[in-house]
C-alpha cells in the first residue's frame, strides 16, 4: 500500500518537474527578456523564471489532483442521477431553500444602493444590464441553438437609437426606450433573413461580422453617428419631471435596471414553457425533426433573433442613458464574447446561472482592480479553468420533463 | 494599370499573411472542429518572440541575414511550442464536451495571452526592424514589386507547395486526413489521434509565426493586440474558402486580401475592415460552405 502511494507520488514528482522545465522553457523569452530599442538595453528578468518554475511546480500537483476528482464526479453524476448535487444545484431546485434565498437576495438588492457608494451601485447597475444582455442572449443561444457571435449590435442599436433621436429631435428616455427595443428586434429579423441558411459554426462567423460592420460603420459614417468621437451629452431618465442630482440618478437608474431585471426574468420564464419556447427548444435538438413536427423553421428562427434582440435594444437604451455618451468603441468583439461567456458559465438554459454569470463576469474584473494589469490575466485564466472543470455552466439548466405513469387497474 | 497592378501586388502580399494564419485555422478545424480564437495570439507571440531575439542579436553585434534566420527559427519554435500547450491545457479536457465549451475556452485563452504579454512586455507599439533583405535585382527586371513584397508572396508560395507535399504523401499527412474525415474511424485502424492533433497545432502554430515575422517587418511594428484583428481576418478567409479546405484556406485568403486592397485603392480606405465583412457574409448567403468548402450532408 505504502509503496504504491509512494510510486504515485514520484509519478506526480516526476510530472511537476516536466512540466516546471516545459513553463520555464516556454515563457523565457517573454518573461524574462525585455528589449528596449531605443535605448539599446536589454533587461534580463531572470527572477521570473525562478516565480514561473516555482508556480508551474505546485500548480502541476493541484491540477493532477483536481482533474482526478473532477472525472470521478463527472462519472457519479452519470451513476447516480440526481443523488448528491452541488450545493448551489440544491438551493435553487427545492423550494424549502430557494424561497427564503429569494427573499434575502431581495433585500439585499433593495438596501443596496443606500447602504454603498455611488460608485458600487454604479457598478452593479452594469452587472444588472449584464443580466438583462445574458437572458436576452440565452434565448438566441442557449434555448434556439444559433451560436450568435455579433449580439453588440442590438445593443449598439438601441443605445444610437436614443443618442441620435435625443440629439436630433429631443426624443426622451421613455419614449426612446420601446424605440431602441423596436431598432434593435428590426435590426435582428433584419440580420435573420439572409442567415436563415446557414448551421452551426458559419451562423457564428456571419454574427460575428455583422457585429464587426456595425461598429466599423459606426465609427466610420461620421455624418450618421459623428464617428469614433461619439454622440455625448444625453440625458439620463426623468421621473416626472424631477430634479435630480448625480446620486439620486444613480440610484433610480439602479432601481430601474433591477425592475427590467424583474420583468426579463418573468418573460424568459414564461417564455421557456411556451409553445414558442418548446419549438425554441426543438430547433436546438434536430432541425429536420423539428420541421417534420409541423414547426415552421423559417418562422422560429425569426422570432428567437427578434426576441433576442429586443433586449439587448433595450439594455442598450439604458446604457446610452447611465454614460449619457455613446461612442463605437464601447460595442467591440469583446463584449459579445463577455455576453456568450456569461450564458455559458452560469450555465446555458438556467436563469439562476445566467444571473450568477453575470454578476461574477461583471464584478470580479472590478474587484480584482487591485490586481492592476494581472485582472485581465486572471480573467482569462478563470475562464478556461471554469471550462475544464465544470463545462456545464455554474448551475445546470433543468429541463422540465414530463413523467408517464401507468395506472394499474 | 500601374496603380491596378500595385494594389494587385500589395493585395497578394497581404492575402499571402492571411493565408498564412488562416491555414492554422482550418487545419485545426478540419480536425477537431473548434475555432481556436488563440490562434491570433499565436501569431502575436511569434512576432514579439523574434522582435526581442533579433534586438538581443542585434545589440550583440550580429546584423543581416543570420538574424533574419535565427529569430524565424525560434519565432517558430516557440509559437509551435505554445500552439502545442494551448491544445494540451484548454483543449484536450475538453474534447468530449458540448460545442460551445471549448469555444469559451478559446476566447478565455486569448484573452490570457493578449494579457501575458501585455504584463510581460508593455502595451506600447514597438517598432519592429525590417529584417527582410533588399533584394536589387528586383527592381532592374521587374519595378513594380518592392522587395519586402516579393519576399512575402515568394515564401507563402514555397510553404504551400511544401505544407501540400506533406499533407498529401508523408504518413503523418495521410493520418491527418483520416482522423479530419472520422476521427473514430481513425482510430480504429490504429491512427494516434491524439498526436495527430498536437501535429495539427504545431504546424499551424509554426506557419502563423513565420505570418507573424513577415508582416511585422512589413508593417514596422507590433502590440499586444496585433493578433485579434489579424485572426478574424484570417478566420473570415478560412471560412471565405471554405473552412476545413487547404487550398480553400489560401484561395480564400488572396481573395480577401485583394479585395480589401482594391477596394482602399478604388473606393475608401475607411471602410477597409467594412468590406472583408461584406465579402464574407456575400459569400455565405450565396454558397454557404464557401468558395471550395464541401457541403455536409445531414443525417437523420
Amino acid at each position: 500500500m505504502s509503496t504504491l502511494n509512494y510510486t504515485k507520488y514520484m509519478e506526480g514528482m516526476k510530472q511537476a518537474v516536466v512540466v516546471s522545465l516545459w513553463f520555464m522553457f516556454l515563457t523565457f523569452p517573454i518573461m524574462v527578456i525585455r528589449v528596449n530599442t531605443i535605448e539599446n538595453i536589454i533587461e534580463w528578468r531572470w527572477m521570473n523564471m525562478l516565480y514561473i518554475g516555482a508556480g508551474s511546480f505546485i500548480l502541476s500537483f493541484v491540477w493532477r489532483k483536481m482533474s482526478g476528482r473532477g472525472i470521478s464526479a463527472r462519472k457519479e453524476s452519470i451513476g447516480a442521477q440526481g443523488g448528491r448535487k452541488f450545493y448551489l444545484q440544491r438551493l435553487v431546485s427545492e423550494k424549502r431553500l430557494s424561497l427564503p434565498a429569494l427573499g434575502i437576495v431581495a433585500v439585499i438588492a433593495l438596501f443596496f444602493p443606500f447602504v454603498s457608494s455611488i460608485y458600487q451601485t454604479n457598478i452593479m447597475t452594469t452587472a444588472l444590464m449584464y443580466v438583462v444582455l445574458g437572458l436576452g442572449l440565452n434565448i438566441v443561444v442557449g434555448q434556439a441553438g444559433l451560436l450568435n457571435l455579433g449580439y453588440v449590435a442590438f445593443y449598439a442599436a438601441g443605445a444610437y437609437t436614443y443618442a441620435l433621436l435625443y440629439h436630433h429631435f429631443g426624443v426622451g428616455f421613455w419614449l426612446a426606450l420601446p424605440l431602441g427595443a423596436l431598432a434593435a428586434t428590426v435590426l435582428g429579423v433584419l440580420l435573420a433573413l439572409p442567415v436563415l441558411r446557414l448551421q452551426g459554426d458559419y451562423l457564428a462567423i456571419v454574427t460575428l461580422g455583422f457585429g464587426e460592420i456595425t461598429r466599423l460603420v459606426l465609427e466610420n459614417w461620421n455624418e450618421f453617428s459623428y464617428g469614433p468621437s461619439g454622440i455625448s451629452g444625453i440625458p439620463r431618465p426623468g421621473l416626472f419631471g424631477m430634479e435630480m442630482d448625480m446620486h439620486e440618478a444613480t440610484v433610480y437608474l439602479y432601481f430601474l435596471m433591477i425592475l427590467l431585471c424583474i420583468i426579463t426574468i418573468f418573460v424568459v420564464n414564461r417564455l421557456q414553457d411556451s409553445r414558442i419556447g418548446r419549438a425554441l427548444l426543438a430547433l436546438r435538438e434536430d432541425e429536420i425533426a423539428c420541421q417534420a413536427m409541423g414547426i415552421n423553421k423559417t418562422m422560429v428562427k425569426l422570432t428567437a433573433f427578434a426576441l433576442g434582440s429586443t433586449w439587448a435594444g433595450l439594455v442598450g437604451v439604458i446604457f446610452a442613458a447611465k454614460t449619457t455618451f455613446v461612442n463605437p468603441a464601447s460595442f467591440t468583439f469583446l463584449e459579445s464574447a463577455m455576453i456568450l461567456s456569461i450564458v455559458v458559465l452560469g450555465g446555458t438554459g438556467s436563469i439562476i446561472g445566467i444571473i450568477i454569470g453575470a454578476l461574477l463576469l461583471i464584478l470580479l474584473p472590478e474587484y480584482l482592480r487591485a490586481f492592476g494589469d494581472y485582472r485581465m490575466l486572471l480573467f482569462g485564466i478563470i475562464m478556461v479553468i471554469m471550462m475544464i472543470f465544470r463545462p456545464q455552466g455554474i448551475v445546470t439548466g433543468v429541463r422540465k420533463t414530463y413523467e408517464f405513469h401507468t395506472e394499474e387497474k | 494599370m500601374d496603380y491596378f497592378l500595385e494594389l494587385l501586388i500589395g493585395g497578394l502580399t497581404r492575402g499571402s499573411i492571411y493565408a498564412l494564419i488562416a491555414l492554422g485555422y482550418t487545419m485545426v478545424y478540419g480536425i477537431i472542429e473548434l475555432i481556436n480564437f488563440a490562434h491570433g495570439e499565436i501569431y502575436m507571440i511569434g512576432a514579439f518572440t523574434a522582435l526581442i531575439v533579433a534586438g538581443v542579436l542585434a545589440m550583440s553585434g550580429m546584423s543581416g541575414l543570420s538574424v533574419l534566420i535565427l529569430a524565424s527559427v525560434v519565432a517558430v519554435i516557440y509559437s509551435a511550442a505554445y500552439g502545442f500547450t494551448v491544445e494540451k491545457v484548454a483543449y484536450k479536457p475538453l474534447r468530449h464536451a458540448s460545442r460551445l465549451s471549448p469555444l469559451i475556452s478559446a476566447i478565455g485563452m486569448s484573452i490570457f495571452l493578449q494579457n501575458y504579454v501585455l504584463v510581460a512586455q508593455t502595451s506600447d507599439f514597438l517598432p519592429f526592424p525590417n529584417l527582410l533583405p533588399d533584394l536589387p535585382f528586383l527592381a532592374n527586371y521587374v519595378g513594380f514589386i518592392g522587395s519586402t513584397e516579393f519576399i512575402i508572396i515568394g515564401t507563402t508560395a514555397v510553404i504551400m507547395v511544401l505544407l501540400t507535399l506533406l499533407i498529401k504523401f508523408t504518413r503523418m499527412g495521410k493520418a491527418m486526413r483520416a482522423t479530419a474525415q472520422d476521427r473514430n474511424m481513425a482510430m480504429l485502424v490504429g491512427v494516434n489521434v491524439n498526436r495527430v492533433i498536437s501535429n495539427t497545432f504545431i504546424i499551424g502554430s509554426a506557419l502563423a509565426a513565420i505570418g507573424g515575422v513577415l508582416i511585422a517587418s512589413h508593417v514596422g511594428r507590433i502590440n499586444f493586440y496585433i493578433g485579434f484583428l489579424a485572426g478574424i481576418k484570417a478566420f473570415t478567409a478560412a471560412v471565405l474558402g471554405g473552412i476545413g479546405s487547404i487550398p480553400g484556406a489560401v484561395l480564400g485568403a488572396l481573395v480577401l486580401g485583394c479585395t480589401e486592397s482594391f477596394a482602399t485603392g478604388y473606393v475608401s480606405s475607411d471602410y477597409e475592415d467594412v468590406f472583408a465583412f461584406v465579402l464574407l457574409i456575400v459569400i455565405l448567403i450565396i454558397k454557404p460552405s464557401g468558395l471550395l468548402g464541401h457541403k455536409p450532408t445531414q443525417k437523420v
